[in-house]
């Protein structure tokens, strides 16, 4: 083996091994300075509550991943047709920006009591707060990937008869696309805080509702199995959309891959 | 031979009555088929005029004609190119190339029919530019001075009758400038377009113009014209040679006096290229 996979090898684990050193330290704090169960559980004690509910979370965890989802993918549609919209004009950008931005200054939270009276508890209030609270870095980035657009670009097609529709079309959303996953990014994990949070306010069923029950009985181990799963979630949410991302945008992560480049002959 | 694109009294100022005088009472025509550079000191309003002949922005008074219509909307027999090269960069070059054929009007319709006829004529083009080869790489992957000759291509490909280049040549170094004087002048030759070229590049705008027209500072007018009569194809080294580099002399005398006075003299003043005189 060369150095150099043996380099690669190390850096694909590193981040299990930083992993794996969180959860001995944090082992290692709790036992040593005895720390009671129902103020901060041990990781094992967290991963046996986790297996003791297992069902339970798995329940509660597919509800929330449900939730999140479809909150998600209509915060991903809403953001991308508006984002383009304001993003391609001016005077829609100036129409509808400042309501936006009072909007989501509001703190979700709020709302969610509102969502209850309108759609009793359940599905549909978690489904909505994930998507309002997770649709505005979508809409803000694609705006910006397409208002950015380099003007003498956009001479050179408009030159050309371009329709303003073919140049967001041609230009903008191509260009927008690296803003855009990179607002997934940070969308997903803010869909999930939406979902919880719903589900904490106003639900029987999902992660938000079991770790509500846990803390109400002290199960504090429970609660932390809870979280644990929601992180691993978002982490293979995460995953999945830099994988799109790279497959979509791979132009824009230029010199990380020399597979793309090609030698020409001469 | 009747003028191709006619300039008359054209001015524009931006932002309203308060705003900006660009251009002031400009006037100036260019034959078909002419090669003509438009010089002056920063900032006088060449960039506009190109704005305004392409049909970008409105004119504010006067009347622009380019091939025999008044210019009131962009016109798809127009090429540009700017400093800038504005390559695409999620595509590859030849797929930038494509790019006006999948907008102007009448080869979109037939592009998806005769794709390989349409990227013949794109691989052709990128070896009259020396880029033969080079079709499936990225943008990113070329030098200032390729992606340069590659947006040139773009501007010509779909046979423009107008082609209009905002310094395309302003941020490369000497060697590849000169170089690429070369590759636009055959260009140039092969293809016939007229060409209003901006530049503050004197030596550039003499080697390549037919006739060059010096804009005095803002708000922009034309205060000199002077014709440069030497056969094609140049070589670089007669840039050197007294025929051009008077002519050279000649310009930055008549900027350097543009410069100082905010608009020249009412009247088009013609200074008499050596060939002429």
């Amino acid at each position: 083996m060369t150095n150099k996979a043996r380099r690669g090898i190390g850096r694909r684990l590193l981040p299990w091994i930083v992993i794996a050193a969180i959860f001995a330290i944090w082992e290692l704090v709790v036992r040593s300075f005895g720390i009671p169960q129902f103020v901060l559980p041990a990781p094992s004690a967290i991963f046996a509550a986790g297996w003791k509910f297992r069902v339970g979370i798995l329940d509660n965890s597919l509800q929330t991943l449900m939730t999140t989802l479809i909150g998600f993918a209509l915060a991903v549609a809403f953001g991308l047709i508006a984002g383009i919209m304001i993003g391609s004009s001016s005077l829609v950008y100036e129409a509808f920006y400042p309501a936006l931005i009072g909007f989501n200054a509001i703190p979700k939270v709020a709302i969610v009591p509102l969502l209850v009276i309108w759609f009793g508890i359940g599905t549909v209030p978690a489904v909505l707060t994930a998507f309002l609270i997770s649709f505005f870095p979508i809409l803000v980035n694609v705006a910006t990937g397409i208002a950015t657009t380099e003007p003498e670009l956009r001479d050179v097609l408009r030159a050309l008869g371009a329709s303003p529709a073919q140049i967001v079309r041609k230009v903008g959303l191509p260009r927008a696309m690296p803003y855009f996953f990179a607002s997934l990014k940070i969308a997903m994990p803010v869909a999930f805080v939406g979902s919880i949070l719903a589900e904490t306010v106003a639900a029987n069923k999902g992660i938000g509702s079991l770790m509500l029950v846990a803390t109400a009985r002290f199960d504090v181990a429970l609660a932390f199995a809870a979280l644990l799963v929601t992180g691993l979630m978002g982490m293979a949410l995460y995953w999945i959309a830099n994988l799109l991302e790279r497959r979509v945008t791979g132009w824009s992560i230029r010199g990380a891959s020399d597979a793309v480049v090609l030698h020409p002959q001469g | 031979m009747s003028a191709f694109v006619s300039v008359n009294g054209v001015s524009l100022q931006y932002g309203g009555a308060e705003g900006t005088l660009a251009l002031q009472d400009t006037t100036f025509s260019v034959a078909q088929g002419e090669f003509v550079s438009v010089v002056g000191p920063s900032g006088c309003g060449k960039s506009t005029l190109m704005k305004v002949l392409s049909g970008l922005w409105p004119v504010s008074a006067g009347h622009a004609v380019v091939n025999g219509r008044e210019v009131t909307k962009p016109l798809d027999f127009v090429g540009m190119a700017f400093q800038n090269p504005n390559l695409l960069p999620w595509r590859t070059v030849l797929d930038n190339l494509m790019l006006p054929f999948e907008i102007v009007e009448q080869h979109r319709n037939k592009l998806r029919r005769q794709r390989a006829a349409y990227e013949q004529k794109a691989l052709d083009l990128l070896s009259l530019v020396g880029l033969a080869g080079s079709e499936r790489r990225m943008p990113w992957q070329l030098s200032g001075g390729m992606q340069q000759r590659v947006q040139l291509c773009r501007a010509i490909i779909h046979d423009p009758l107008l082609l209009m280049l905002d310094e395309p040549f302003g941020a490369l170094d000497m060697f590849t400038r000169e170089e690429l004087w070369l590759v636009l002048q055959d260009l140039w030759i092969e293809r016939k377009p007229t060409v209003i070229l901006v530049t503050h590049d004197l030596r550039e705008a003499a080697f390549l113009s037919d006739r060059v027209v010096v804009m005095s500072s803002r708000p922009g007018r034309i205060i000199a014209e002077c014709t440069v009569d030497v056969p094609r194809p140049r070589r670089t080294e007669q840039i050197y040679e007294p025929t051009i580099s008077e002519i050279v002399l000649k310009l930055r005398a008549q900027i350097g006096a543009a410069r100082h006075t905010s608009s020249g003299r009412p009247e088009n003043r013609q200074i008499a290229g050596p060939a002429s005189a």
